[in-house]
């Protein structure tokens, strides 16, 4: 058998080097309106080397009209998305008659924020993704209704302030409270899941820059998110992601929000330590 | 963590003594990963058997695998190897054993397990992204996994 697999893997190698270029992530360069600079890929954080390299953006993997979108805000439908937040940071909104701006100024002063998510809430004492914690300012700060996890007004100020932290390397804890969770999600991220029996690393892992019928396969990073995806025209977050994934697995999938989730968007936002933030990011 | 537990019950039922009897996907009888015995006891169409390999609704084998003989289908994958040859290079038994559960002879592959319906983690229905219900059957029907063998027996290079 062993003689066998060798042959296949040979095989396997041959086909790929064939197909060849198109297969590839591209060797090109992120610069956002002609002067923010992007790392689309960095040397992979110490928690994944040992079955990574180098860690790479799914801009990378992208098609060169799709990478021109995101190179010019005035291109990248996504910005819209960000100026409507823009006016919702700065309205008060719930019974404290307060608005995001009240307690925490500009929304350019939150450019460390979206790096670090998701993070450890003491108070709460769980793992806070950046929806999470926008729902706790609305219903305990501002005395207003919480958003639904993956809809419009969430989706729309995650890219807010994904925006205003775009260049920044992210840069999530994976040890001290937050490690057990981060296990948990690192649990999913390797479960082969559904009748198809796949996991997230068989296809972001074991054959990102191979083409999935028409798909190109990138490594599955989340530095990107929100992200505008042509195919449905809106913002899609993380959980939405992770959600059709599962789905295409022919299995039963988590829901949005689920601690299932949360867990594993820890593990995927680790695996991505070290590039760019770089939503709203602009997707096929 | 992945459950690889894998039914080998004996099949029980001779095609040849019955007639036409199908051996259920839970009763296939693998020998170092090839099915010797036919999963419906009539014999594979090869041209049905190349629709399935193409289609995105039936096999979809096309999105992991290139097959030059199907040059008109688009956009074929490059997971799996081409299966260019396929018939050369493996036995009517080996083929049915890869389709069935590939699993048997390629130890975690990503390939999916086409007839197979127990031991699956969180297994849906179908695209829907629910939990399965109780029309959960195999990826493919006897009558289709003999099919598809039938067809990859023709490649030959
Ligand atoms: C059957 C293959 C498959 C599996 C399994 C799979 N994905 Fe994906 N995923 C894709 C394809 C195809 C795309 C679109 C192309 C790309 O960006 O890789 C994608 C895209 C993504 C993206 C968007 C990347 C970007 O830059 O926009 C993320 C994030 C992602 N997947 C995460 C996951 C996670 C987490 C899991 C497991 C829960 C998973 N995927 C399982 C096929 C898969
Ligand atoms: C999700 C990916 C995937 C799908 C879908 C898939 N395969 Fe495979 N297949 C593989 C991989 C990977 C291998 C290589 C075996 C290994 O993992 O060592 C393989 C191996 C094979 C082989 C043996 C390789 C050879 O030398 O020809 C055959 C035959 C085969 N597949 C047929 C099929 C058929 C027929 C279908 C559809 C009914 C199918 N595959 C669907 C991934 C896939």
């Amino acid at each position: 058998m062993t003689n066998l697999k060798g042959a296949l893997s040979a095989l396997i190698v041959a086909g790929s080097m064939a197909s060849g270029a198109m297969a590839d992530p591209v060797d090109d360069t992120l610069i956002i309106n002609e002067e923010l600079t992007i790392v689309t890929r960095t040397a992979a954080p110490a928690h994944v080397a040992d079955v990574l390299d180098e860690v790479m953006s799914g801009w990378l993997f992208r098609g060169t009209e799709t990478r021109a979108m995101q190179a010019d805000d005035f291109d990248n439908p996504g910005m819209i998305f960000v100026e409507q937040a823009e006016d919702v940071w700065n309205t008060a909104d719930g019974s404290e008659g307060k608005s995001c701006a009240d307690c925490h100024g500009a929304s350019s002063d939150m450019s460390d924020v979206r790096p670090t998510f998701p993070k450890w809430n003491d108070a709460a004492e769980k793992v806070f993704t950046l929806e999470m914690q926008i729902n706790d300012c609305r219903e305990n700060r501002m005395g207003a209704e919480k958003w639904k996890y993956t809809g419009g007004d969430i989706v729309n100020m995650t890219a807010l302030l994904a925006s205003v932290s775009r260049g920044k390397p992210v840069n999530v804890a994976i040890d001290g409270p937050a490690q057990s969770t981060w296990e948990d999600g690192k649990e999913l991220y390797y479960t082969r899941t559904g009748q198809l029996e796949l996991s997230c690393a068989n296809c972001h892992e074991d054959s990102y820059g191979k083409m999935i019928r028409a798909d190109h396969l990138s490594q599955g990073q989340i530095n990107g998110f929100p992200t505008y995806r042509l195919k449905n025209t809106k913002l899609n977050s993380a959980h939405a992601r992770f959600k059709g994934c599962v789905r295409d697995t022919r299995a039963e999938t988590y829901s949005p929000g689920s601690p299932e989730f949360v867990a594993l968007e820890l593990y995927v936002a680790s695996r991505g330590n070290g590039l760019s933030v770089e939503g709203p990011s602009v997707r096929n | 963590m992945r459950v690889s537990i894998i039914t080998t019950i004996a099949a029980a039922v001779s095609a040849t003594a019955l007639g036409a009897a199908e051996i259920a996907p839970t009763a296939v009888s693998f020998e170092d990963g090839t099915v010797s015995q036919s999963l419906s006891g009539v014999a594979g169409d090869p041209a049905s058997g190349s629709e399935i390999v193409g289609s995105k609704k039936l096999g979809n084998c096309i999105a992991c695998h290139q097959v030059s003989d199907l040059a008109d289908v688009p956009f074929q994958g490059e997971i799996g190897p081409s299966l260019d040859g396929a018939g050369e290079r493996w036995t009517e038994a080996e083929l049915r054993g890869i389709v069935a559960n590939a699993k048997i002879m390629f130890e975690d592959t990503m390939m999916p397990s086409f007839y197979k319906t127990e031991g699956f983690i969180r297994p849906g229905n179908a695209y829907t992204g629910e939990a399965a219900d109780d029309t959960f059957g195999p990826l493919l029907t006897a009558q289709q996994i003999e099919d598809v063998v039938a067809y990859l027996s023709t490649l030959k290079e």
